[in-house]
């Protein structure tokens, strides 16, 4: 027992405990385009993965495959030591544990914002009704748009649509996070609020895979940089280490294109 | 013009007759067509086929040769005496149904894959993602073209009269028979079919109104 806690307390920003997500030999194909090529990728709990690349390399896809939205044609996901099963009940109870943001926030349209973070919690996890939204309250506030509860997705800002749409996430309790460019729908002024969001859930020990053009929060926020080019995973390395000594010369090349405008 | 006074009975009868077996079938089209449409887009294999069998050969029959089906075939290897009002139904409804399945899967295209998307990634079923997502945010486009299916259905519903089935059509032909003039039994006879019609456009038209004003 003792010596269980003992390993649990270890302390560090890059937390080399279980393993959460394992790719294997990931592989698959949109007709002839082979998009994701031999990933073989590890996440770890409590870690903050963010993937870079440049448009058409694969990112959303890879993101896309951890909770099955796309299935892959070879090699092998496991996520908290279980295998993604196929298309069914069980897959749908494995995604309540994966949340994921998108880049079109994708709020349900028809329902309220307090609605929108209750309804995986009543349908899903099968709450009643008033802890449900309790705690939908609650979320909602700590991302800042709890005066907004009544009000229908189209009313909110793209910031604060984005910011329900990752209180929706939480309210699963999701042992993962998935973010798919989150803030590249946003006008400048709102990126940084849901940016402040996201870097508060990292700091909280959430376990993050976040696609991102946002080089300042991968800096401050990720452990880990992993690169990625025509479907392969190029590069991986720590923030630090990646932005200011890439080793690969797509990475060189990529970073010189972004950072200087 | 006495026809109608002197044969309120008849017409009453025929009247509500059509108003049962259109809103029976109504009824049976528009569970079955939902669920076929369910089918359609589902994610196994074998239930979209079936709904592509359903509505190819559904649609694609004349519907006076699905009631010969209904009366003649049915009756004899499965469930003998039927009654005719079940009958008529069951043709009516399960053609119905084709076109109510293709109107409700093209109101599901219109609703953004995100959505969908959203919902699964939550854990959501997809029965459930269909039942709470889906085809709420449909309903709204699905409303106009199944206004029109209803009314075609009524139409419809006169060839129950020709087999048997007490109904506004056969009322005009069993009085026709004892030589009344045509011209007014078929006019009243249509004044009852635009009542009915009538009323289901209103209907939608209030339905649509007041999903407008709901969001
Ligand atoms: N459903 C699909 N069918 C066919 N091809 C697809 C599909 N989705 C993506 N692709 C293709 O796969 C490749 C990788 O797409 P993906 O969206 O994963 O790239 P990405 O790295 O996320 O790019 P971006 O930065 O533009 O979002 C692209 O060439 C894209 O055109
Ligand atoms: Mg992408």
């Amino acid at each position: 027992m003792s010596e269980v806690s003992v390993t649990k307390n270890a302390q560090g920003p890059a937390p080399a405990g279980d393993q959460l997500v394992v790719l294997d030999n990931v592989n698959k194909h949109f007709g002839a385009l082979h998009v994701l090529q031999d990933i073989d990728l590890t996440i770890h709990r409590g870690e903050v993965v963010v993937v870079i690349g440049p448009s058409g390399s694969g990112k959303s896809t890879l993101c896309r495959t951890i909770n099955r939205l796309e299935t892959i044609d070879t090699g092998s996901i496991s996520i908290d030591g279980k295998p993604l099963p196929q298309e069914g009940r069980e897959l749908a109870r494995l995604r309540a544990d994966v949340g994921m943001v998108f880049q079109s926030f994708n709020l349900f349209a028809h329902k309220t914002v307090l609605e929108n973070v209750m309804l995986g919690q009543t349908k899903v996890r099968k709450a009643d009704k008033t802890a449900a939204a309790e705690k939908a309250r609650t979320l909602l506030d700590r991302v800042g748009v709890g005066t907004q509860a009544d009000k229908y997705p189209a009313q909110l800002s793209g910031g604060q649509q984005q910011r329900v749409a990752i209180a929706r996430a939480l309210a699963m309790d999701p042992k993962v996070m998935l973010f798919d460019e989150p803030t590249s729908a946003l006008d400048p002024e709102m990126i940084n609020e849901v940016l402040e969001v996201m870097q508060q859930l990292a700091r909280d020990g959430m376990t993050m895979v976040v696609v991102t053009h946002e080089m300042g929060f991968a800096r401050s926020a990720a452990n880990r940089v992993v690169f990625m080019a025509d479907g392969r995973i190029v590069e991986e390395a720590e923030p630090n280490q990646f932005f200011n000594n890439p080793r690969s010369d797509r990475a060189k090349d990529f970073l010189s294109k972004i950072l200087h405008h | 013009m006495n026809v109608l006074l002197d044969h309120l009975p008849e017409f009453r009868d025929g009247f509500l007759g059509t108003l049962a077996i259109t809103a029976a079938s109504a009824v049976l089209a528009l569970v079955l067509g939902v669920l076929i449409a369910g089918f359609r887009v589902s994610p196994v294999p074998p239930l979209r086929a079936f709904g592509t069998a359903w509505v190819t050969v559904l649609r694609n029959t004349p519907l006076t040769l699905l009631f010969l089906v209904a009366f003649f075939v049915v009756p004899q290897i499965l469930f003998p005496g039927t009654s005719p009002f079940v009958l008529a139904t069951l043709a009516l409804g399960f053609y119905t149904s084709s076109f109510v399945c293709e109107a409700v899967r093209s109101g599901i295209s219109t609703v953004p894959v995100g959505q969908a998307e959203a919902a699964r990634s939550i854990g959501m079923t997809f029965a459930q993602t269909l039942r709470l997502i889906i085809l709420p945010q449909a309903t709204r486009t699905v409303l106009p073209p199944l206004s029109s299916i209803f009314i075609a259905l009524t139409k419809n519903s006169a060839i129950a009269g020709a087999f048997s089935v007490a109904e506004l059509f056969s009322v005009s032909k069993l009085l026709s028979d004892q030589g009344f003039a045509i011209a007014w039994i078929f006019l009243w006879i249509a004044l009852a079919y635009l009542v009915i019609t009538f009323a289901i456009s209103g209907a939608f038209r209030f339905l649509e109104h007041r999903m407008g004003v709901a969001r």
